[in-house]
């Protein structure tokens, strides 16, 4: 932090680097692939860590964001003029398009994408990638690839039940707390449901899956210094992969909607 | 046949290597010595590619390892292995499946014939029944063992080792030299960095010393035993001569 302000080129300076060896590593992850077979179990294993292990916060944060946004719905519709199911459109289309895939997105930057860089950081400074380059074995393409095609594959179906739960979280609140039933709450998602807008969710997925992986296994593929510097490739893999996040999430409403 | 020529090599500011030169011919058992920090492994890590100089050559049979593109530095990988200095054995892997990693995308071999090939290699660095556990279930100086088995399973025609016996106690440091003696074949060179005198008199037949980035002594260790330099006495016995 103190070099900020002492060298504030230097610093821009290796961020542009930094963002320079980003591109450059994505670019050896698909120069030097083998054939597909060789990555095929290393992938399957990944979309189990990534995919399966994630659901439980998945479905705990989905469940709890689609709740409060009923309550919060109700709140801000005290009105007499708009009906009570407007809620339930209200809920639908939050979810759907801005808090599952992005609550989701912003909760496994910290689950799998600390994980990543702490595992592949580790592997840096045991020289445990040393020791696959050595044996022959591209490190980036055993390492870094299937996380990369696991998280990118994963993180659409992770938003979809993310989806499924923030619904079911509403519903629970709509027809327990708001006076609604199953029926007006039905009518109320078909009333504001827009075809697309759950296909615009799984592409922000898609992209966040892409990013959080790939981000993370940069910055421990790069790790240095021992624990400390794990610990600093950990760190910077959630603050980035997050700030990147919101910026995409801005960026492909802009665009998409 | 490996030949360093003139390697120059810096971090940052710091100058590791300035102007290193040898050759290791086979069946050479080539100790390389010198004091914690001055560049032992840094040197190491040149001859099979994991660093480039910033200045010089490294030879690999008449091959300019550091001008040669990845693929080809991949395929010339086969030929050679390297024993790092905690194992560096795979967390996640049991050490069955640490071993056959040298035969993943290079070998045509069935599965059955790799697992074959593992336990003969771990067989013969004296670990019979441990091919199931985990790196994390066994003790350092059998990690050390089991990298060895990892490295001379595909017969590489140029072993590396990295401090293979630091951190070990007297028993376990002797069967590592014992091991580094029974895995090398005249078909074969060994290069190993290591700051014990004992693995220097016990198993190699050629030693260079290093001390401020630069070759200080080049010889035999019987060489090495009567130097009458004063640092090379002192890095031997450990006791500085009084003046």
């Amino acid at each position: 932090m103190k070099k900020i302000f002492i060298n504030p080129i230097a610093v821009i300076i290796d961020w542009f680097e930094n963002i320079g060896k980003y591109f450059q590593l994505l670019v050896r992850v698909f120069k030097n692939l083998e054939f597909w077979t060789s990555y095929h179990s290393n992938i399957l294993d990944q979309m189990i860590q990534i995919g399966s292990k994630s659901l439980p916060i998945v479905i705990i944060t989905s469940l709890f964001s689609g709740m409060v946004t009923s309550v919060q719905g109700a709140y801000q519709m005290t009105s007499s003029l708009i009906p009570n199911w407007y809620i339930a459109g209200l809920v639908g289309e939050s979810v759907i398009l801005e808090l599952a895939p992005v609550i989701t997105g912003l909760v496994l930057a910290g689950r799998v994408g600390a994980n990543i860089a702490a595992e592949i950081g580790t592997m840096r400074v045991t020289e445990q990638i040393d020791a696959l380059e050595t044996l022959s074995i591209d490190s980036i393409g055993f390492l870094v690839f299937p996380r990369i095609v696991a998280g990118t594959l994963m993180f659409p179906v992770l938003i979809i039940i993310a989806d499924c739960f923030g619904i079911f979280g509403g519903w629970i609140t709509c027809v327990t707390t708001l006076n609604l039933n199953t029926f007006q709450f039905i009518k109320g998602l078909r009333s504001w449901f827009n075809p697309w807008d759950p296909v615009f969710g799984l592409i922000k997925a898609f992209h966040f899956g892409f990013v959080i992986t790939s981000v993370a296994c940069f910055f421990g593929y790069y790790a240095k210094n021992g624990a400390e510097g794990v610990g600093k490739a950990t760190t910077s893999t959630v603050v980035i992969s997050c700030i990147v996040i919101l910026i995409l999430d801005y960026l492909l409403a802009e665009i998409l909607l | 046949m490996i030949k360093v020529d003139n390697i120059h090599k810096s971090f940052e500011k710091n100058h590791i290597l300035n102007g290193i030169s040898f050759s290791v011919e086979m069946g050479d058992k080539l100790a390389v010595i010198g004091q914690s920090g001055v560049g032992k492994s840094v040197l190491l890590k040149h001859l099979n590619g994991l660093l480039k100089p910033d200045k010089g050559d490294v030879f690999f049979d008449k091959i300019k390892i550091n001008k040669i593109s990845y693929r080809e530095l991949r395929k010339l990988r086969k030929n050679m292995s390297m024993v790092f200095q905690f194992g560096a054995l795979l967390d996640s892997l049991t050490v069955n499946e640490n071993i056959a990693l040298a035969f993943q995308n290079n070998s045509d071999l069935s599965s059955k014939k790799i697992m074959k090939k593992v336990s003969q290699s771990l067989d013969l660095v004296g670990l019979k029944d441990i091919g199931n556990l985990m790196p994390s279930e066994i003790s350092g100086g059998m990690k050390k063992r089991v990298g060895v088995a990892r490295a001379i399973i595909t017969e590489p025609k140029y072993l590396l080792y990295d401090e293979p016996t630091t951190g070990l106690d007297p028993i376990n440091t002797d069967k590592i030299n014992q091991l580094i003696n029974k895995v090398s074949t005249k078909k074969m060179a060994s290069i190993i960095v290591t700051h014990e005198i004992k693995t220097v008199y016990n198993v190699a037949n050629k030693v260079i010393m290093l001390y401020d980035g630069s070759i200080i002594f080049s010889g035999s260790p019987a060489e090495l035993k009567n130097s009458e330099n004063k640092f090379i006495k002192y890095f031997i016995t450990g006791t500085q001569e009084k003046e």
